[in-house]
């Protein structure tokens, strides 16, 4: 048969899970990132990386409205998806899903970046005219108290959403990473390491997107790249970076240590079918490049333009490298046989609906949503329409 | 009340969400059929509708009450037991009208669907390369299909 080597059994010849359930991890990994990112301006007060906050928010929602549309066109009949909401199967992690998704959806981004640019609206629902200023007359509410007492309410509500928006990131991707590693049946994923794994590479995705998005969208705007807040994206990428990579170890040192009956097979997968993929693309190029580029800008002292560019190389592959581990993650935990005597090949299809122009398009679909998004809530610094008053401070 | 004038917005984001709940079990209250979760996780009247559905299969003691001399042929072949709508498909109507022809399955589209190679597969059962095995050729050319061992006849 072709494709295939070894002893298969009839049902795990070709594969379930397409190239868009690789997207499904990926997209909602860069939602789960781009948020704790603007977590940290918020939460932490890390104040340096202010100017990429409401950029953030934004990056994660236009993210996360196009995270369902890959299991919608991979389980297909997607008039049906709203049945989860009306029965809701309790005991089924996917069937979960649904309101994984709507809490972390309505109850955390929606209202955070609706309390965020809520003195914007009520200033561009004054200032437009036409259709326009009806779309921001009802984003407002019917309410135009943009008072500073009204103001520093909501940047208290808004530092709680945001309190709570962060274990629920965790929650959405751990989530993610949940679904594979409870498969007790696959040793390729059954890990209770996934999801902590799941959310690393999560944040890595997710603050990388942001920092190109915000380097990109700035050289776009012809301003200067403020950075001090570049650098300090940076050295959190590379913490967080280091982590992840650890954690992969971990999981690695652990399954080669631990050898159970398992290992010869999937060993013999990542050296022959995986090879590319996972030791190539996903260690050397996604993984340790971008890892050496950033330690080299913390220890050498380099100048702006070079580490614009280092940052932005980096930033490509970070992205490059944890799209690999996605597809290794849910590619490779098919191509091996229950047997573990034969393995299985994915060819992935061109135009069909779970083909590669498709996966092209969902991948696309999200920075053409996040550039109407930025036309309706300008993100940018100077944009702000009212500064929050600086006496105010959170709880 | 300084304190709920400048909240008044929060308020409003409040009830739209409680519209929203609202609306949402209102919606509910409609589209979940009235029998969901009687036995389990699905709509109890379905087990009727189910049964309920015209019968389709004969069975092979329907068959065997007319076709008497193909019976005898397979209980004494390989083929023993398998079931004649195995092969044929559903003949309930056939059986009711025995003028309707539910006609000859083609025996190269057929007969792999079991004996096609496949590792996978017990060792007992006869698998082969069809495209190398027949050349194109139907099965029935060489083999009987109601007892398809060479020494049994062919096509007949």
């Amino acid at each position: 048969m072709p494709g295939v080597e070894g002893f298969m059994y009839p049902n795990e010849v070709s594969l379930y899970w397409s190239v868009l359930i690789v997207l499904y991890p990926f997209i909602t990994g860069l939602v789960a990132g781009a948020f704790i990112l603007a977590s940290l301006a918020r939460i932490f007060r890390v104040e340096a990386v202010k100017p990429t906050y409401r950029l953030a928010l934004l990056t994660a929602l236009a993210f996360l409205i196009v995270a369902p549309l890959p299991l919608q066109l991979h389980l297909g009949h997607p008039e049906r998806s709203y049945e989860m909401y009306m029965t809701p199967h309790r005991t089924s992690a996917m069937a979960m899903f649904g309101f994984v998704y709507l809490w972390y959806l309505m109850a955390v981004l929606v209202v955070e970046i609706w309390l965020d640019f809520r003195a914007d609206i009520v200033a561009l629902s004054q200032s437009t005219i036409g259709w326009r200023r009806w779309m921001y007359l009802a984003m407002t509410l019917g309410s135009a108290n943009v008072s500073p007492r009204a103001l520093a309410i909501d940047e208290r509500v808004g530092w709680l959403v945001t309190l709570i928006g962060v274990p629920s990131a965790f929650l959405l991707h751990g989530y993610v990473g949940f679904i594979f590693g409870s498969i007790k049946a696959n040793p390729w994923w059954s890990s209770p390491l996934m999801p902590v794994v799941f959310i690393f590479s999560a944040m890595v995705s997710g603050i990388a997107l942001v920092m190109l998005l915000y380097m990109a969208a700035t050289r776009l705007r012809r301003q200067p790249i403020d950075m001090l807040c570049v650098d300090t994206i940076a050295r959190c990428l590379f913490y967080i970076f280091i982590i992840d990579f650890s954690l992969e170890m971990l999981d690695l040192i652990h399954r080669v240590y631990e050898a159970d009956e398992s290992f010869r097979s999937l060993d013999f997968m990542v050296h022959t079918r995986l090879y590319f993929s996972q030791i190539v693309l996903q260690i050397y190029i996604g993984t340790l490049t971008p890892i050496l580029l950033l330690a080299l800008t913390q220890v050498i002292r380099l100048g702006a333009t070079a580490r614009k560019r280092i940052y932005a190389v980096a930033g490509s592959l970070a992205l490059v490298g944890i799209f690999a581990m996605r597809w290794n993650v849910v590619i490779g935990g098919q191509l091996f046989s229950k047997s573990f005597l034969g393995y299985t090949t994915y060819k992935m299809a061109l135009v069909t609906r779970e083909g590669l122009l498709v996966s092209i398009g969902l991948t696309l679909l999200p920075l053409l949503i996040l550039a109407v998004l930025v036309k309706i809530l300008p993100p940018w610094p100077e944009a702000e329409h009212a500064s929050i008053p600086e006496a105010v401070a959170a709880p | 009340m300084r304190i709920f004038r400048d909240t008044g917005h929060l308020f409003r984001l409040a009830g739209l969400f409680a519209v929203g709940t609202l609306s949402f079990f209102v919606i509910r209250a409609f589209l979940v059929p009235r029998s969901f979760g009687e036995y389990g996780h699905y709509r109890g009247a379905a087990i009727s509708e189910i049964a309920a559905h015209p019968i389709r299969f004969a069975g092979h003691q329907t068959c065997e009450t007319c076709h008497t001399d193909v019976a005898q042929t397979k209980n004494a072949g390989k083929h023993a037991q398998v079931n004649c709508e195995a092969c044929h498909g559903p003949l309930a109507k056939h059986a009711d009208d025995p003028s309707i022809d539910p006609g000859k399955p083609d025996t190269a589209v057929l007969c792999v669907r079991c004996h096609a190679a496949s590792a996978a597969k017990p060792k007992g059962v006869p698998q082969v390369d069809a495209d190398q095995h027949a050349n194109g050729l139907p099965c029935q050319t060489c083999h009987q299909p109601h007892n398809p061992a060479i020494a049994a006849g062919g096509a007949k």
